[in-house]
């Protein structure tokens, strides 16, 4: 389909270029034509890259891996939406259906003081595996780990550890909020644990160690937008942060460890 | 056959010996240890992050070794074993179906068409029921019954359902287990955490591993690591087909540079083809996706029975439909193995009988399953991967049959090693899709994750410590001059990948290289065929050195150098495929060469000539390789045809 049929797209992008951290950035705007109605935005963005190195200009950074929505790697700010238009998407399954011929579409990288930018879309999301080092995890070593049906799970509580544990760690949740809070992430994770069995043995201090990491990477806090659910692409509910609210305040008083 | 350099010498695997089901114990006996005290003293370079990475590193540095780790993403959560959908394999036998370790050994070794090693698969199977067990102690998500008990499905080329899973996302959670026991160790300060750096060069000091050389994927700088032993966790090699389900930046640099130090490469013609993945629609397409393999637990698969049926298949008529796996193989049906699976799909396709616009797909149909179990059942079941197929493709599959096209999937070929997951270089360890070890020339359904964490969290923990207590190694700094050069020189090959400035881009050449293996080494090879590409391939190589551009700075983040980098291992790693194609004059497992076939069609092995590990020595860029043969045992699971019939 190199041949442009009369579907095709022709688009104007404006991409938010910068060259490094340190240096300042900037929109710049270009024209892309004949862009099939079929491949996805990376895909799209693929062709303006052979484009400006075809002309020898640097191409537009931007990260990904899987393309198939699952690694968490890609994520981009279309239109100031997270993720772009489509509910439960990642940026690489967002289809150029989904845009009119003539479209201006605006392309920034995730905008937080967390999520420093590296060069021109790509983010440092380091912040993310420091919370998770603060109290992500159950603490047990390899080996000597019981039948895995000794620790029998009810189906319900399992689903629901399944439905937190679902994040990606893409960062749109912190794109998208106001106050780049990051907390549907953090809750996520917790709330997955405080699902299991398994977590509760450490429950009271991987809560306040997370928040506390939380909010020592300069995440803000939350104030109920609801941005971080509508724009998430893995479907985390906003019920996370209320647990992990009620976890909180549980470990905070009652806490002995 | 065309003539190879034959090695006098054979490789000796270091397999125990004895009953099969005592071996793996015995050799743990066998190992010497390391103390607890000592144990701070040994540094291990952990390349990759995905299970057999993730697994590594933490393990180890429970154990008390120091760990570097290192990885090419963002952060060490993205690797992509994270794309894994199905399941894991267990020979835990919960159903009471009459699985057992045995059971997954021999399914394992028959799935691999007899070209596996037994020692390693037994191993294997019997790792498997501790994985399942530490991942649930991780709190790992896995499905469950109502009562707690946890859930399984069937997967290909099995008759018994031991497949483990979390919804269609099991590669992810398995990895974020490791992922979150790895980052409790940084913060315990067993594992250093290094992302954004890729390994351009592995350091051999007196012909042992002892370290590597860095590219800061952020800075451009490069740097040296020395180390007591070097792990590589680096996947597998598909994206030499440019379209495969692997994610973008999978690459062979690593393994290939460990190659180029002496790493024997072993069977990289075995690669595996997806029976189940959404087809190729058009020129700019940058990946293809695989829609799991769980799906033909439900799913049936079909095509017309009349040649160029363009009718939409609801208006297709029961008995005019061709289930063809179903026809083919009653006993398995629709979970017959992957490669035989992907060949009756080429084969309806080939011969006008497939669907779609090019003509060149088959149906997955749910119809069955949903009339039987409602809709609710099976959107709970695949909703995740019926939604991932309708954002693709625009079609809804809870209406219309799916549309699937087999897609390089998988390598069952990697670096060699021994039963210790050692390289022929001591200190060089091989994990997980890097190694060649445990899958023969076909590797069922959820046995990668299976084998990832195996080597990650069972085996190379055991292993390792041998090594050191053995070898006694002096202590080497990066100030040593195999360091030195190993850095000048990766310094100079992005210099002159900067300076050939052509007029072709990366991508163009990557695509080129990818249309040739796909129409020559992909899912039938003949002789002419394979010539041919061993000849375009150089061709190619040249052209690139030639005329790649390559855009923007080597001191500055720079994707387009990265992927430069790469193809560029591609190019040269590709002929080394072919030529292992071309060497390997029978058929087995996914590797189907034309000449060697049953009149059903289906693979015929040469087990009097090719009952052996091909494992190759580089001898330089476009030079023969010289052939290393490890002669394979079966004394627990006699040699036969495979039959899925």
């Amino acid at each position: 389909m190199s041949a442009s049929s009369s579907t095709d797209l022709n688009l104007t992008l404006k991409i938010w270029r910068q060259p490094s951290a340190a240096a300042a950035g900037q929109f710049k705007t270009y024209e892309l034509r004949g862009v099939s109605p079929d491949v996805s935005f990376l895909e799209m963005l693929d062709q303006l890259n052979e484009q400006l190195i075809a002309k020898g200009e640097e191409p537009v950074a931007f990260d990904h891996d899987c393309r198939e929505g699952i690694c968490g790697t890609c994520g981009v700010m279309i239109n100031g939406q997270a993720h772009g238009p489509d509910n439960e998407t990642t940026t690489c399954q967002l289809h150029m259906r989904r845009f009119q011929n003539g479209d201006l579409i605006v392309i920034e990288p995730w905008r937080a003081n967390a999520f420093p930018v590296v060069r021109d879309l790509v983010v440092n999301r380091s912040a993310f595996d420091r919370i998770i080092q603060a109290g992500g995890y159950v603490s047990v070593n390899t080996g000597g780990a019981p039948d895995g049906n000794a620790i029998p799970v009810p189906r319900h509580q399992q689903e629901a550890a399944m439905d937190a544990a679902a994040c990606i760690g893409c960062g749109a949740c912190v794109a998208s909020c106001k106050n780049a809070s990051a907390m549907l992430f953090v809750s996520a994770k917790v709330s997955q644990m405080a699902n299991l069995p398994q977590g509760l043995a450490e429950r009271s201090q991987r809560v306040l160690g997370m928040v506390a990491q939380m909010d020592k990477e300069g995440f803000g806090g939350c104030s109920v937008t609801e941005e971080c659910e509508a724009a998430c692409p893995a479907g985390i509910k906003l019920t996370n942060i209320a647990l992990m609210n009620r976890e909180y305040m549980r470990a905070a008083l009652t806490a002995t460890e | 056959m065309s003539t190879v350099a034959i090695s006098e010498k054979e490789l000796d695997g270091r397999c125990p010996t004895g009953p099969i089901a005592e071996r793996w114990d015995r050799r743990k006996r066998e190992l010497k240890l390391v103390n607890p005290a000592n144990k701070r003293k040994y540094t291990v370079i952990v390349v990759g992050t995905g299970l057999a990475g993730g697994s590594a590193a933490a393990s180890l540095a429970e154990l008390g070794y120091k760990v570097l780790s290192f990885c090419l993403q963002d952060t060490p959560r993205r690797a992509h074993s994270i794309a894994a959908q199905g399941g894991i394999n267990a020979a835990k036998n919960y159903q009471n179906d009459g699985d057992s370790v045995w059971r997954l050994f021999y399914d394992t070794v028959k799935g691999g068409d007899y070209r596996s090693r037994e020692s390693n698969v037994y191993r294997l199977a019997e790792a498997s029921r501790n994985i399942i067990d530490q991942c649930v102690a991780q709190g790992v998500p896995f499905a469950r019954e109502y009562g707690g008990s946890l859930a399984n499905r069937s997967f290909g080329g099995a008759q018994v359902s031991r497949t483990f899973y979390c919804r269609g996302q099991t590669g992810q959670q398995l990895l974020l287990g490791a992922y979150q026991a790895m980052m409790r160790q940084v913060a315990a300060g067993g594992v250093k955490c290094f992302a954004r750096k890729e390994m351009v060069d592995l350091v051999v000091i007196d012909g042992n591993a002892r370290g590597i050389i860095t590219r800061d994927l952020v800075t451009g700088k490069f740097e040296s690591f020395a180390a007591d032993a070097v792990l590589l966790c680096t996947g597998g090699y598909g994206n030499a087909y440019y379209l495969s389900t692997m994610a973008k930046t999978c690459n062979v640099t690593a393994a290939w540079r460990a190659h180029k130090r002496g790493a024997l490469f072993a069977n990289p013609c075995y690669t595996q083809i997806h029976p189940t993945c959404i087809p190729v629609s058009g020129d700019h397409q940058s990946k293809l996706t695989l829609m799991s393999e769980s799906l033909r637990n439900d799913g049936r698969v079909w095509v017309p029975k009349k040649q160029h049926d363009h009718r939409r298949p609801g208006e297709i008529p029961e008995e005019e439909r061709d289930y063809y796996l179903e026809r083919r193989y009653p006993s398995y049906g629709n979970l017959a193995p992957r490669d035989i699976s992907s060949r009756a799909a080429k084969e309806r396709c080939d011969a006008g009988f497939g669907v779609g616009q090019s003509g060149m797909s088959v149906y997955l149909d749910f119809a069955a399953a949903i009339q039987r179990d409602g809709e609710a059942t099976i959107r709970a079941k695949y909703g995740n991967l019926f939604h991932m197929y309708e954002r693709i493709t625009a079609e809804n599959p809870y209406q219309d049959p799916m549309r699937i096209y087999p897609a390089v999937h998988y390598t069952m070929g990697g670096l060699w090693v021994d039963y210790h997951l050692q390289s022929n270089v001591p200190g060089l360890y091989v994990l997980g899709e890097a190694n060649f070890s445990d899958h023969g020339a076909n590797r069922l359904g959820a046995s990668a994750l299976m084998q990832g964490l195996a080597d990650g969290y069972f085996v190379v923990p055991y292993t390792v410590g041998d090594h050191f207590a053995t070898s006694k190694q002096e202590k080497v700094t990066t100030d040593h001059p195999e360091f030195r050069g190993a850095l000048e020189a990766s310094q100079q090959r992005v210099k002159t990948l900067l300076g050939v400035n052509g007029r072709r881009s990366v991508d163009q050449f990557h695509r080129a290289l990818g249309k040739i293996m796909w129409d020559h080494v992909g899912m039938a090879r003949n002789e002419a065929g394979l010539k041919e590409a061993v000849q375009q391939i150089r061709q190619l190589r040249d052209d690139f050195w030639k005329d790649v551009k390559v855009v923007g700075s080597g001191e500055a983040f720079n994707q387009n150098l990265e992927h430069a980098g790469r193809v560029a291992d591609f190019m040269e790693f590709s002929e080394l495929l072919a030529t292992d194609a071309l060497y390997r004059d029978e058929s087995c497992g996914g590797h189907f060469r034309e000449e060697h076939q049953t009149e059903e069609g289906e693979c015929q092995r040469n087990d009097d000539d090719f009952c052996h590990v091909a494992a190759w020595e580089f001898k330089g860029v476009g030079a023969a390789p010289v052939l290393h043969k490890e002669p394979l045992e079966f004394e627990e699971v006699p040699l036969a045809t495979r039959s899925y019939k």
